[in-house]
C-alpha cells in the first residue's frame, strides 16, 4: 500500500473510532433514558420516578388476572421473578395479553400499586406451531430460558 | 498479487462492471425468480401458524428480511465509502450511491410491516423503543446520503462528502442490531441470529431463509441495473461506451 494511502486509511479509520467513541459515550450518559421501561425490581427499590408518568414491563403472574363483574377494570401480578407489582388498567387489552406473558404498561405509582393508562403486550423470540408449543408444555426443557 | 486480488480489481473498471454485470443479470433475476416463488409459498402457504400470534405471523417474511437489507446495504455502502475514500475508484461511488434508495425503500418496509402487526399484537403503532428508534434514524441517514449526494454539483466532492457522511453512519447498525440486548425494549430479541441456534421452527424458518435470500438477490440486481445507468452516463464521452452504443 503507497504511503499516501495508508494515510487515507488512518485517517478514516481515526474518524470511524471517533465518532464510535463519542456516541457510546452519549449512549452510556443516556442508559437510563433509552431503556423502554423499569422492572419491578426497580420499582419496588423506588428507582422508578415518583408521581411521574413511566413504564413498567414484566410477566403477567399466573393466575393473578381479576376481572370486575360488568367492567373493564383489570388487575394482574407483573414480575421479574424477583419482584411483583400489582397492576390496575381499565381499558381494552391487546390479543397477545395473557398469563405467563411480557406486557409493558404505562401509568403512574399510587400506594404502591401501579395505575396503567396504556398496556401494550410483548412479544418474546419464539415462534413455533401450535403442536409443538403444545408437546414443550407437557414437557418442557431442561435447559432454562 | 494473487489472482483473486487482480479479479477485484477488474471490478473497477467501468467498462468491464458494465459487460459482466450485463452478462449475469438474466441469471441473478432467474434465482430471484426460484426464491422468491418458494420463499412466499412455503411461507404463507406450507409454514404452520404460530402458536400465539396465529397467521399475522407470517408478516416475518416481509418484514425481517427488509430489516436484514436495511442493515446489509448499509454495510456494502460503508465498505464502498472506504474504498472510495483510500484507493479513489470511481465503481465504489457508483455502487455506494445507486445502493442508497434502495436500501431507504427496504427500511422504509421494515417500520411500515413493523407497524402494522405491532398495532394487533402489541397494541400500537408506535413506540419510541431503542430498536424502533435506531431503525427510523436509519432511514432518516439513508434519505441524509441521497440528499447530499444531490445537493453538491461537483460529482467528485458530491462522492467524497457522501462517503464520509456514509462511514459516521455506520456507527448506528451495530446499535440497531444490540438494541434489544442493551436496552429493555418493546421488540422482541434475537430469533434467528442467535449464538445458541434460532428459536424459530425449522419448517418457518426455511421460507424466512430463502426470503432472504430473494432480498439480496434483488437488491444486487436493482443496483446493477442503477449503476449500468449512472456508468453510461458518467462516461459518456469515453470511446468504449461510444462503441457500445456505435455512433460516432
Amino acid at each position: 500500500m503507497n504511503p499516501k494511502r495508508k494515510q487515507r486509511l488512518i485517517l478514516i479509520s481515526a474518524m470511524v473510532i471517533g465518532v464510535v467513541v463519542a456516541v457510546s459515550l452519549i449512549l452510556l450518559a443516556l442508559n437510563e433514558n433509552i431503556n423502554h421501561y423499569f422492572d419491578p425490581t426497580q420499582v419496588v427499590a423506588g428507582e422508578a420516578p415518583q408521581d411521574h408518568t413511566f413504564r413498567i414491563g414484566g410477566m403477567v403472574v399466573n393466575g393473578s388476572v381479576q376481572r370486575e363483574v360488568g367492567e373493564l377494570m383489570v388487575s394482574f401480578g407483573l414480575t421479574d421473578y424477583q419482584k411483583t407489582v400489582t397492576v390496575t388498567y381499565d381499558g381494552i387489552l391487546p390479543d397477545l395479553f395473557r398469563e405467563g406473558q411480557g406486557v409493558v404498561a404505562l401509568g403512574k405509582l399510587k400506594d404502591g400499586v401501579f395505575v396503567a393508562e396504556e398496556v401494550l403486550a410483548k412479544h418474546d423470540e419464539n415462534y413455533m406451531p401450535p403442536e409443538v408449543a403444545a408437546s414443550l408444555k407437557k414437557d418442557p426443557p431442561q435447559a432454562a430460558n | 498479487m494473487n489472482s483473486f486480488m487482480k479479479w477485484i480489481h477488474k471490478w473497477g473498471s467501468p467498462p468491464w462492471f458494465y459487460r459482466v454485470s450485463g452478462m449475469m443479470l438474466p441469471w441473478l433475476t432467474g434465482l430471484f425468480a426460484i426464491t422468491l416463488v418458494y420463499g412466499l409459498y412455503a411461507g404463507l402457504v406450507l409454514a404452520p401458524a404460530d402458536y400465539q400470534q396465529g397467521d399475522s405471523f407470517r408478516i416475518i417474511y416481509v418484514h425481517v428480511p427488509a430489516a436484514w437489507m436495511g442493515m446489509f446495504i448499509y454495510i456494502v455502502m460503508a465498505v464502498a465509502a472506504v474504498v472510495h475514500l483510500v484507493w479513489r475508484i470511481k465503481i465504489a461511488d457508483v455502487v455506494l450511491i445507486s445502493s442508497a434508495p434502495i436500501g431507504a425503500s427496504f427500511a422504509f418496509i421494515a417500520l411500515v410491516t413493523g407497524s402494522l402487526w405491532g398495532k394487533p399484537m402489541w397494541g400500537t403503532w408506535w413506540t419510541w423503543d431503542a430498536r424502533l428508534t435506531s431503525e427510523l434514524l436509519l432511514l432518516f441517514i439513508y434519505l441524509g446520503i441521497i440528499a447530499l449526494h444531490s445537493a453538491v454539483e461537483d460529482r467528485q466532492s458530491a462522492g467524497r462528502a457522501t462517503a464520509v457522511l456514509t462511514l459516521v453512519g455506520v456507527v448506528n447498525i451495530p446499535i440497531i442490531h444490540y438494541s434489544v440486548v442493551w436496552w429493555n425494549t418493546l421488540h422482541q430479541g434475537t430469533t434467528v441470529m442467535r449464538l445458541d441456534g434460532p428459536a424459530i421452527a425449522p419448517q418457518m424458518l426455511w421460507p424466512l431463509l430463502s426470503m432472504a435470500i430473494a432480498f439480496k438477490l434483488y437488491y444486487v440486481i436493482v443496483m446493477m441495473l442503477r449503476a449500468r445507468g449512472e456508468i453510461l452516463a458518467r462516461e459518456t464521452k469515453s470511446r468504449w461506451v461510444r462503441e457500445l452504443v456505435g455512433g460516432e
